[in-house]
This record gives structure tokens, sequence and C-alpha cells, in this order.
């Protein structure tokens, strides 16, 4: 018995060093994939990347040259359309579940925002098409713009929330105190010093709008052709990639990878400048303390 | 006081319309910040209503057979079921479950209890970015990387040693459900170690010194005392990831060869209820079909009010027990 402890000890210790070493192990792998993507889309898509892939229209097949000049149009658009339609929606509601979080519509918020983030993009896509699409019967990049303003909506809501959560009370209580009324407290006080939190949502909201495919494909519904007008179907990134992905041709293929990569920094690049908005505004909030 | 209170009248219209909305823009500020809040609420009613008025004439037609029966014949029996594609979601997400669930926690783990201070952010961040990367990328390189590099030799290996079982029966294809499920594995590791992690950062630290003081390893500090202790928020984390697996459209169209067969081998191409969805919609000929590709929308939709409600609830239960306590 005396004997058996110690061995007993190093069993334990050995189970210890065991599995906290899966640990890291499983954190290797989940890290490996996001560096292995951006690795290979890289070493894919840079060599088709020149001037005229960004200014040109797509070729057809076997036409060499060719850009994606119509994507990045209707996407600007989409995308575009989405933000003038969701950014007021998301801010008002924003401040609504961040001051009236008690209240029974604020709690049917929450719920409501959760839900919309869980709803699979290619339903809301659905939704799109029997409420725009069916009734106007075309395609177009307005009802693109739409179904990109629901999918940004929780995100908005969301960040917009969580910094005016941020903003100090006393500064909103000594706006009200002073006697400004409550629209000009919000005016004045809470929504600049939310601005930044309201920016990133922004950005965020912009990078998971930019790369949705799904919804696309019977909203949107892709054109080849240059096109600025609201009411006809327009070609956007993510669609792009996946018609020329899943088509037979290996110059399509190379094609698909140079959107991948366009599409892929901007998305990134834009997580990353919302990241350091959000670290900057904490340590310049930790220096108010 | 009075220095701001003048500034204050000073800048305000003096005259007419202006004069009036300033003074009374509360009652503005507040029907704006309402009509904003039941716009985002009438949103999610709206969805569903949408949903079963289009979908009325297939479920008239089939009613609940529609879950249950495999006949997907649009050209000429015009008769509609989805069973293969429900399998086919069920299959996927349990293979992305099985693999990500694992890896997921133990990431979140590492990086909750083990990592150095220097490398918890940065690692964090990382995960946080493989959430951003677009499904349609995941696609595009499932397609031309994963599936030869790793998903072929796996469902070869599979179906050299256990290929006398339905599930692994040959013969081997590249996109197949066991492609999408493995895809699909990836695209929610950020789901649900992110949340993991949160939850294990919110348990007191007095749960820790308590099981370190009594002797335990670090290991066993984890196993015995952490992961019992936030299990409901695990649990939670784990069903929002599976909410992603389900819902995940684009990538899992790419690779997992949208065929219609109901056969029960992970090694076979398949569908989703999702990609069939991307895959036919527009073009659906006639009112029927269309009206039966909504219906899968609409139980799409269903899953997900449940699955939120069930995450929401568990999460929200853990975050009550830790409240006072939670450490940030």
């Amino acid at each position: 018995m005396i004997q058996a402890a110690p061995r007993r000890l190093q069993r334990r210790k050995l189970t210890n060093l065991f599995m906290l070493s899966l640990c890291i192990l499983a954190t290797l792998l989940v890290v490996t994939p996001l560096l292995w993507i951006i690795g290979y889309v890289i070493q894919q898509g840079l060599p088709a990347i020149n001037i005229s892939f960004f200014t040109q229209l797509p070729t057809p097949v076997g036409v060499p040259g060719g850009g994606i000049a119509n994507a990045l149009v209707g996407s600007a658009m989409t995308v575009g359309l989405g933000l003038l339609i969701a950014v007021p929606i998301g801010a008002l509601a924003g401040i609504y579940a961040a001051t009236h979080s008690e209240t029974s519509l604020g709690i049917a918020l929450r719920f409501s925002t959760d839900v919309i983030s869980g709803v699979p993009s290619i339903v809301m896509g659905i939704f799109a098409y029997t409420i725009i699409v069916l009734p106007q019967r075309h395609f177009s990049a307005f009802s693109g713009g739409v179904v990109l303003a629901f999918i940004m909506l929780p995100t908005l809501i969301r960040t917009t929330e969580e910094m005016i959560h941020l903003v100090p009370k006393s500064l909103h209580e000594g706006s009200l105190a002073l006697g400004a009324a409550e629209w000009k407290t919000s005016l004045s006080i809470i929504i600049p010093a939310a601005a930044n939190g309201i920016l990133t949502g922004v950005m965020l909201a912009i990078a998971r709008a930019a790369g949705e495919a799904a919804p696309m494909l019977f909203t949107a519904f892709g054109n080849p052709f240059f096109n600025l007008d609201f009411r006809q179907p327009v070609a956007t990134l993510p669609h792009t990639i996946f018609v020329y992905a899943i088509a037979p041709y290996d110059d399509w293929h190379a094609k698909a990878w140079a959107t991948a990569l366009v599409l892929i920094s901007f998305v990134l690049l834009l997580n990353i400048l919302a990241r350091l908005i959000t670290w900057w505004r904490m340590h310049h909030i930790g220096t108010y303390h | 006081m009075n220095i701001a209170l003048n500034k204050s009248e000073l800048s305000a219209p003096r005259f007419g319309v202006l004069r009036r909305i300033w003074d009374h823009g509360d009652g503005l500020y507040r029907l704006l910040l309402i009509l904003a809040t039941l716009f985002v609420i009438v949103l999610v009613i709206a969805i569903g209503y949408e949903l079963w008025q289009s979908s009325a004439l297939a479920r008239l037609a089939f009613g609940w057979k529609f879950l249950i029966t495999s006949t997907w014949d649009p050209a000429i029996e015009n008769t509609f079921g989805a069973l293969p594609f429900i399998l086919g979601t069920l299959i996927t997400a349990t293979i992305a479950l099985l693999g990500a669930i694992p890896l997921s926690i133990g990431s979140a783990i590492f990086l909750s209890e083990l990592a150095p201070d220097w490398l918890r952010q940065p690692l964090g961040f990382l995960v946080e970015l493989l959430a951003a990367v677009p499904s349609v990328v995941y696609g595009l390189w499932g397609l031309f990387v994963y599936i030869p590099v790793f998903v072929r030799p796996t469902a070869q290996f599979l179906n050299r040693e256990l290929g006398f079982l339905p599930l692994f029966a040959g013969p081997v294809f590249g996109p197949s459900r066991l492609a999408a499920g493995l895809l699909l594995a990836i695209m929610v590791f950020p789901t649900i170690a992110a949340v993991s992690r949160d939850v294990l950062r919110s348990i007191p630290n007095s749960q820790r010194e308590a099981a370190l003081a009594l002797g335990a390893t670090r290991w066993e500090m984890i196993a015995q005392v952490l992961l019992p202790y936030g299990a409901s928020g695990l649990l939670g984390a784990i069903i929002l990831g599976l909410g992603r697996a389900l819902g995940e459209t684009i990538a899992v169209t790419m690779v997992i060869g949208n065929n219609l067969d109901l056969s029960f081998s992970l090694l076979h191409p398949g569908y989703t209820m999702a990609s069939i969805i991307a895959n036919e919609f527009t073009e659906a000929t006639s009112d029927l079909y269309l009206s039966a590709l909504i219906e899968i929308g609409l139980i799409l939709f269903a899953i997900t009010l449940v699955i939120n409600f069930m995450a929401r609830l568990l999460i929200w239960r853990m975050a009550r027990r830790t409240k006072g306590e939670v450490r940030l």
C-alpha cells in the first residue's frame, strides 16, 4: 500500500502530461486549416492577379484574359445597399437592446436577434425570393442587397449593444442631469462614445455579407455583364467563385482561386482592422479608471 | 451647469417646426427605437409565415409523409419526399460534431487554462479568423485540396479495413458525405471552441484553487471539476456548432457530390437539406416542385428555432450560476 502510492502518483502525473499534450495538439490541429487555406489560396491565386483581372469582364471559356470587374461592382452594390438598410435599423435596435434589456420587448429583441443569426443564409435567400423576386418576377441586385441587410442585422445589433454597455453610465446620467433630452443625450454622448463599436460592427457585418454565396443563388443570381441597375441581376464575388469552381475548366478554376484571394484578403483585412479598433478601444477606456 | 444649459439653448433652433421637433424629440426618438426593434422581431415572424405560406402546396399534397418518403421525382411522378436530404444532413452533421467536439474542446481548454498570456490573444484571434473565412472559400479548398489530400485516402482506408459494414461500402468517391462532414468539422471548430473557451473562463477561480489544493493534478482539476461545472455551457456551445453544421450550404454543395440515391454509405455522394435547395431552387419548374423545396427550408427554419432556444437556455443557465464570480 505504501509502495503503491508513488506508482499511482506517477501514473496520475503521466495521465496529466498526456492529456495536456493532447490539448496542445488539438489547438495545433484547429489552427492548421486556417494557415493551410490562406497559404494555398495565395499560392494558387497570386499568379492570376493583375490589373486587368480587376478591370475586365469575364471572357468565354478558352478565350484568354478576362476578369471580375462585374463581380466587384455587384458585390459593392449588394453589400452597399445592405448597409444602407441594416445600419440605421441595427444601430437603433442595438441602442434599444442596451437601454431596455429588461422589458419584454427587449427580451423579444434579443431572442429574435439570436434566431436571425442562426437562420441558415440559404433560408434567408428563400425568404427574400418569396417577398421580392417572386412578386417582381425577376432576379435583381436589389433583392440581393435586402437579403444581405437581414444577414448583417444581428452583428450590427450585438456590437452596438456591447459598445454602449462600455460607455460609462456616469456620462449618460450626467448628460440627463444637466437637462439634455434623451434623444440629444443619445446623439451627442452615447453614439459618439460608441462610434468605434458601431464601426467595428459595420466592418464585421461587411466581412460576413461579402462572403455569402448561398442566398445570392436566387436573389442577385449572377450576371456576366457589367451592370449598375439595381433592378437587374448582378454577379458577386462569392457567387463567381462558386460558379467557376464547380465548372469543369482549368482556366476557370485558376480564376476561382484568384477571386478567392481577392475575397479572403478583403474579409480578413476587415476582421483584423475591427479587432485592432476593439483592442484600441478597450485600451483607451482602460485609462479612464 | 448654467453654461451648459445656455449652450444647448443657443444651439436650439428658435422658431417653427424645427423648434417643435427639438422640444418633443424624445417622443420621436423613442418611436424610432421601438420601430427598429419591432422590425427585427417582425422579421423573424415574417420569415416563418412566408415559409409556411409558400410551402402550402407541398404540405397539403404530402403531409407528414414528406418527412419519411424518399422519392424525389420532379420529372415524371411529380412526387417529393425529403428523407434522403434529412438523413444526409443528420449524417454530415454527426460526422462534423464527432470530429469537431474533441478538437475544439481540447483547444478551448488550452486557450483558457494552459496557454501563457502572450499566446492567448493571438491564438484566440486565429480561431476567430477561422470563423471569418467565407464558406465558398472552404468549399473551393475542400474540393481541390482537402478531398484529394486527406478525405480520399481516409475513405480508401476505411473502405479497405471496414468495407464489410454498409456504412463504409464502396466504391470510394472523392465528393461524398464523408467529405462534407469532415469539411463541416473544420467549419464548426471556431464556433464550439470560442464559446467553450468563454464558458471555461467564466468558471470561478475558487473552483480551480479548491481542486488543486486537494492535490489534484491539472488534468484532474479540468476533467473532474471544470468540465462538469461547465457542462451545460459546453453543451450549449456544441448545439450552436450543430446549428451551423445543419445550415451550412455552399461549402457542402461543393463537396458532397449531389446525388439523389438513398444509400447508407458515408463514402457515397449525397445531398443535404441545404444543398438540395441551393442546387435545384432556380431549376424548379413547377409550383409544387418549388413549394417542396421551400418546405425543406421551413424544416431548416424550425430546427434553427429549436436549436437556438436550447443553446441559449443552456448557456444562460450556466451564466446565471457563475454570476458575481465571473473571471474575465
